[in-house]
Parts: structure tokens; sequence; C-alpha cells
């Protein structure tokens, strides 16, 4: 098989096993996506974490402490799935740690209140499972099998975030407001977080069928799944452009691209400070390796 | 060392190839396969398999042409065309 057969065999729907044979440009942009997806489940627990003491009961303190180890458990996972591609675990900490690999631009945001634990859980996720979804036909066949467990947890959280939400929408004046408030902050990176809007034909990722959407697609879906959602709720999204026209497309004002390219190279409200919180956990951990690795050797 | 991981969902269904992981030995591949795809109660069973112990087979040559053990050794469609259309004679026949 040849590079142009082989992009004609994933085009038409065929997947690739981890022993057979794939071109080399294949292979690094699936090192590439993953160890970023690997990379944003990693770094996405950190804003969580922050609440896990000062979560408002210890049924809540529970649950996102599962939350957490769940997120950990997908990093693990992905992290295998490049491992065998070529790129060891030690590596991608590596790059992540200097700088050199991103993740998700909705994880160098801080968390102000409660209001964005639930917001997270809900609208977050929600976002992260309709691209997830969309990895179910990835390509690599090795890949989508992890993703039907990843899913599965994900719509579990998102359960969750819509029971936080919904709490406090049920409570005092107060509590409502920390919604909204968490509503408003987050709406912008909500907005970026599926990127522009390439047409997917020159998005390389659908080419090789790594994604099986374009982004546009996928921003489509979510305004359309939840911004109904939020609005009967009571709750108001800050663009006073967003509509959905007669043709049943979502109408939205430009989302901020300079933010996100800024975000995602590390300038973002809290890029550096969860960087070092890892490369110091890293640090304190490295004891734990060298024993296992001495065992094993 | 590699561990593939395969689950069962419920008892008596087939177990399918959930992922692999890695582990310095078969205690902690048990363990680890445990908190990747048990945790939740979403597996009946899993079987932990070194990925090396693992014989794969991908070559299914057919010199022989033995399609009298394959499906497509059958093509029914046509003859029964033509068993029907026998059959719709003779009746029309038997009737005149």
């Amino acid at each position: 098989m040849n590079e142009q057969e082989f992009l004609q065999y994933v085009q038409s729907g065929g997947q690739v096993e981890v022993t057979n044979w794939m071109p080399d440009d294949y292979r690094a942009k699936l090192v590439k996506f993953i160890e970023m997806h690997g990379n944003s489940e990693l770094m996405g627990v950190l804003p969580e974490r922050e609440w896990i003491l000062r979560a408002p009961t210890l049924q809540r303190k529970l649950a996102l402490t599962a939350k957490v180890q769940d997120e950990v458990g997908h990093s693990q996972l992905i992290y295998r799935v490049v491992e065998d591609l070529g790129k060891p675990r030690e590596q991608c900490l590596d790059d992540l740690i200097s700088g050199k690999a991103k993740f998700h631009n909705v994880f160098h945001y801080p968390t102000k209140t409660w209001g964005d634990v639930g917001v997270i859980a809900w609208l977050v996720d929600a976002a992260a499972i309709i691209s997830q979804k969309a990895l179910l036909k990835c390509s690599y066949a090795p890949y989508a099998r992890i993703m039907k467990k990843i899913c599965w947890e994900e719509s579990f959280h998102i359960l969750h975030g819509r029971d936080v939400v919904l709490t406090l929408m049920n409570g005092t004046d107060e509590q409502r407001e920390l919604v909204q408030e968490a509503v408003t902050r987050w709406w912008g990176p909500l907005m970026q977080f599926h990127g522009n809007p390439i047409p997917k034909e020159e998005d390389p990722m659908y080419v090789w069928r790594i994604k099986s959407q374009g982004n546009e697609e996928a921003r489509q879906q979510f305004l359309d799944g939840y911004v109904p959602q939020i609005w009967e709720l009571g709750l108001t999204v800050p663009d006073p452009k967003l509509r959905k026209s007669d043709d049943g497309v979502w109408e939205y004002s430009e989302p901020d691209w300079d933010e996100l390219r800024s975000v995602v190279t590390g300038h973002g409200p809290r890029s550096q400070e969860r960087l070092d919180l890892r490369r110091k956990a890293r640090e304190h951990s490295a004891w734990v390796r060298q024993v296992l690795l001495a065992k094993a050797a | 060392m590699i561990y593939e991981v395969f689950r069962q969902e419920r008892k008596g269904q087939p177990f399918h190839h959930a992922g692999s992981l890695e582990a310095t030995d078969q205690t902690f591949a048990e363990a680890y396969a445990k908190e990747f795809y048990g945790r939740r109660g979403e597996s009946e069973a899993l079987w932990v398999v070194p990925r090396e112990a693992i014989i794969e087979v991908e070559d299914f040559a057919d010199e022989l042409n033995r399609n009298y053990h394959r499906v497509d050794g059958y093509s029914l469609r046509e003859k029964l065309k033509e068993a029907r259309e026998r059959a719709g004679r003779a009746l029309v026949a038997r009737d005149r």
C-alpha cells in the first residue's frame, strides 16, 4: 500500500491497527492530535482540583474527586495510544511541561466560584464530548476504541454538571447569579473551543479521517444542543447576535481567534501557574517512577 | 511490559478489546486494568494478556479457492429464480 492508496483507504472508512503500515505524515498527525488530547485531560483536572477542598457538601466533594480521577485515567489511556505510535509518555510530559506541546484553551482559565465548577462540568464537557463522539469513527482504531469508554464517562460528568447547575438555579438569587456569571465568563472560551471554521477538506486531521467532522459542524452541534438548555433555565448568553436562523444554522459574533491563539501558546491567565503545578507534581512523584522502573529492571 | 485488555460487559457476552496498558508486572497490570476498565461496574470480567503472548494472524491465503466453505461459494439467487420459474411453468401447464 502506498500513501495514496492509504489515503483512499481511510477516506472510504477504513481503519488502521497499531501493527499496520502507515505513512509517516499520518503517524505524525496522529501523535500530535492524540498527545494534545492526553495533555488536555491531564491539565483539565487542575481547574476542578482547586475546588475539591471547597466543595459545598461531602457528596459533591466525592463526585468531584471521582471526576478528577476519571480525567487523569483518560490521560493515562490516551498517552498509552501515543506511546504505541512511537512517542514515549515521559517525552510527552517533558514537552507539556516545557510548553512545547499544547492543551485545550478552556483549561488555561481561572475558576472563580462554585458556579464555574458546574458550568465546566456541564458546558465544557458537553463541548468536549461533541469532539470526542466524532472520534469514535477515527481511522486509527485503537484510539477509537478507548474513546468508547471515555465518552461514556464524559456523559456521566455532564450529568454531574447539570445537577450542580440545577441545584444552584433552584436556590437563592445569589446562587443563580453565580451560574450566570460563570456562563458569561466561559462563553468566549466555549465558542473558541472547536477551533476556527476552516472547511473540513482543508483540515489535515479530517483529510486523514482522524476527525470525522469539521470545526464549524462541531460548534453548530454544540449550539443546537445546549443554547436551548441554557435559555430554558432563564440564563442569558452574552452574545447579542446569537440566534438560530430560519435555515437552522446558528449565527453568532465572531469568536476572538487572537485570544485563542495567545491562550493555547501558553499566554492564558492561568497557563504558567498550572504548568508550574504540573512540574512540581512531576518532581515530587519522581521517586515512585524510579522505584517502579527499578523493580521492572 | 505492555498488556492488552479485553473486557466482557455482561455474563455470556464475548470479550471485546478495550485498550492496552503498561505495567512492570502482573500485579500492577491487574490493578491498572481494574482501575481503567472495571471501576464503575461496567465490566463483568477482564482478560489481561501480555501483548507478546498474542499471536496475530492476518494472512488468509486461499490457494485452492475452496469457496465451498465460504458464503460466496453459494449463489442461490440465480438458481432460485430459475427454480421458481420452472415451478410456475409447471403449474400453468397442469391447470391447462
